[in-house]
């Protein structure tokens, strides 16, 4: 990152000077509360979410609508208004604390160090500018002595790189003149026109065709490498984790409930709500009458969160643990038998074991069976 | 686009005609002859046989289309208007001659539209500023207690019955005290624009004040819309000021519906205000109409008057529309 920031944090009286300690990740999120006060009573957003992202990684992170991805992405934006939110616990990028920054501190890093894409960008993208004045316009702000020509130029750049043809001309159209996936692209250089260290994206390619959704993730991959910046991908779809992130953040009913390396957690999931979420993927390889199977019921309500386990209205295998556990207490996000990096949310007493017994053979048999296999010959 | 401005210039035309033809009939048509005035305002006796006497004389005994033809060749090549007895040249473009003052009605529009549209233009600079500027501002702050103080200060405003907010207005700041010493209208021709200018001051903040409420709604509307927006989040996540972000993102959307009932509003304040006009003892057309109407009623005055109030408001529908495309990439006309 070649830009620093022009106006640093002046160390307030009383606060300690957030220090950056040599091999922190570049974002380290910790003991992350999101609450919402609304008319109701206050809306538990996000809820003791601690994760990080080191620079050239990528964290995934998944769930369903609702389950505080996009609040806890935001959050690190700052982009939740400070009246109507309440946010607590500490959010480091690169060893600064920002929660609690000004608004005019907080400016100096978004859209600069920290970027964010967001998905749909025909409704993210004014539909009133040329995109060329809304790329420029981003550049501008971070970089005020560059001239309007430069910002034109840098934006240009940028629209090539992102691989839309015909830069030059396509500078001066307007976002609703671009087919879907090259206004995300757009969108992505947008992101990217200031190198950020960090880059969100929310459901980059919900809104694409497959095609195009392949695309666009591989042009992420190519510019992650070329600028070496850490990515939060935001998803509901567990083949671009699979596709993408290093690591692989879960999220339930705004709680992590479990986090760990990428394939760790798809080979090995601890959690019966990921299982639910790898039963739930269609399998285009697969028999074509094989069955995907939904999670029963719907997500608790984030006003009234249950005193235990979230997901234990939904969860197949609660009886598995002894007593009413899972309806009394919450369980803590712990490592079990697969490492110090595996952490998840979750009483049963042995998961890997169900899974690879019970939904394993449920979900890809072939998989299953190999599986059982390599297990028998390694005893 | 150019073909787009064409068709729609046509239909305009061909509503405008339209509109001429059915003030036209409604007046010819009506429950009492077009003639009535003139033989009752003569001084002698209406009699039937005078009264068909004048009508012959004015052409009013042929058929309804016929006598509209004559109208609209009149106001295209001017003719020779004939009132009872007297006989009248009336220069292209002649809508007539006034059974009262016998003076081309053409003459007198030319006069009298000047503070009309004087009005119509400064009560709108008042609105647009005033009533904008506080939906602007209580989107911005909306949920706070400012947001709630302009949102029930407007509703107050609007709940005063217009009539009676004018009345108050003359009666407190120009009866009652030195703060608006001379309104009315005076001429730009007498050669006092600064004299014209604070005479219409009042009646343009007046008519400003009170509608702006309804503006001071419909932008906060609009803009607390916009201000939800996604591309807002964009624009904040670029590490844009609060400030650019409400005024060249959100502004920037929100005020396309805005211009489209402000080109409708300005086409019928240019119709005429007939409260302000009369309160504030202005002499433009909404005043001219009222007169006219009032027995003995003056045909080609209100003939007029509403012809020229459809022709405003048809025009100003166009304008909307050509701007439209412009203010918003998205619409193309065509």
């Amino acid at each position: 990152m070649s830009e620093t920031n022009p106006h640093p944090t002046e160390a307030k009286p009383g606060q300690a000077a957030a220090a950056s300690s040599a091999g922190e990740p570049y974002l380290v999120v910790d003991d992350l509360t999101v609450r919402f006060p609304t008319a109701d009573g206050l809306v538990q957003a996000v809820s003791n979410l601690s994760y990080s992202v080191e620079l050239g990684k990528t964290l995934g992170i998944v769930g369903e609508s609702g389950s505080g991805k996009s609040v806890s992405s935001m959050a690190v934006l700052g982009l939740h208004d400070e009246r109507s939110a309440q946010i607590s616990g500490s959010i480091r990028v690169d060893g600064k604390d920002i929660v609690g920054l000004s608004d005019a501190q907080m400016r100096q890093m978004r859209g600069n160090t920290v970027a964010m894409i967001f998905q749909d960008a025909l409704a993210a993208l004014h539909p009133f500018y040329r995109v060329g004045a809304q790329l420029t316009e981003a550049y501008r702000i971070h970089h005020p002595s560059a001239s309007k020509k430069e910002a034109r130029r840098r934006a240009v750049e940028m629209l090539d790189r992102v691989g839309i043809p015909e830069p030059q001309s396509r500078v001066d159209d307007f976002p609703h003149q671009f087919s879907g996936g090259m206004r995300q692209r757009v969108m992505i250089a947008m992101g990217l026109i200031n190198d950020p260290s960090l880059l969100i994206a929310d459901e980059p390619t919900t809104a694409l065709d497959v095609t195009v959704q392949a695309q666009i993730l591989d042009l992420l991959q190519d510019l992650q490498r070329e600028f070496n910046s850490a990515i939060i991908m935001i998803t509901h779809d567990l083949g671009v984790i699979a596709e993408m992130a290093d690591d692989v953040l879960v999220m339930y009913s705004g709680r992590a409930v479990e986090y760990g390396p990428c394939k760790e957690i798809l080979t090995h999931p601890e959690m019966p709500y990921t299982w639910g979420l790898l039963s739930s993927v269609p399998d285009v390889s697969s028999d074509i009458n094989a069955r995907m199977i939904p999670i029963p019921g719907t997500p608790p309500s984030l006003l009234h969160p249950p005193k235990g386990c979230a997901f234990e209205a939904r969860c197949n295998h609660s009886d598995k643990v002894g007593g009413d556990l899972c309806a009394t207490t919450l369980p803590d996000m712990r490592s079990g038998g697969r490492g110090q990096t595996h952490l998840k949310r979750c009483h049963l007493p042995d998961p890997d074991a169900i899974f690879l017994s019970e939904v394993l053979p449920q979900i890809a048999p072939e998989l299953a069976a190999s599986e059982s296999n390599q297990s028998s010959e390694e005893s | 686009m150019f073909g787009y401005v064409v068709r729609r210039l046509m239909s305009s035309v061909l509503v405008i005609l339209l509109a001429s033809f059915a003030v036209f009939a409604i007046f010819y048509l009506g429950p009492s002859s077009p003639a009535q005035p003139v033989c009752e305002g003569s001084g002698r006796a209406c009699t039937p046989e005078r009264l068909a006497n004048i009508e012959k004389s004015m052409g009013l005994d042929k058929p309804v289309l016929e006598a509209y033809g004559t109208y609209m060749k009149g106001v295209v090549v001017g003719r020779d208007v004939v009132i009872g007895a007297a006989e009248y040249d009336c220069g292209a473009p002649c809508f007539g001659v006034s059974y009262g003052t016998r003076a081309q009605v053409t003459d007198e529009l030319k006069e009298r539209i000047v503070p009309t549209i004087l009005i119509a233009i400064g009560g709108s600079l008042v609105f647009l500023t005033v009533g904008v500027g506080i939906g602007i501002a209580a989107a911005a702050r909306r949920g706070t207690i400012g947001d709630r103080v302009m949102v029930s200060g407007s509703l107050l405003v609007s709940s005063v019955p217009y009539y009676l907010l004018c009345l108050l207005a003359w009666l407190y700041l120009t009866l009652k005290t030195d703060i608006f010493p001379t309104t009315g209208y005076f001429p730009l021709s007498d050669g006092d624009p600064f004299k014209t200018f604070t005479g219409l001051l009042l009646p343009c903040l007046v008519l400003g004040v009170a509608s702006s409420p309804v503006y001071a709604r419909y932008s906060r509307g609009q803009m607390v819309d916009t201000l939800g927006d996604d591309f807002i989040r964009t624009a904040k996540a670029k590490g844009l000021r609060g400030r650019t972000v409400l005024f060249k993102h959100a502004l920037r959307a929100a005020i396309v519906p805005i211009v489209t009932i402000f080109g409708l509003d300005f086409g019928t304040l240019l119709a005429g205000t007939i409260f302000t006009e009369k309160i504030f003892d202005v002499q433009g057309i909404g005043v001219w109409g009222l007169d006219a109407i009032r027995p003995p009623q003056d045909l080609p005055i209100l003939t007029v008057t509403v012809l020229i109030g459809a022709v405003f408001i048809v025009v100003s529908n166009l304008i909307v529309d050509l701007v439209y495309g412009v203010l918003d990439p998205r619409v193309r006309l065509g």
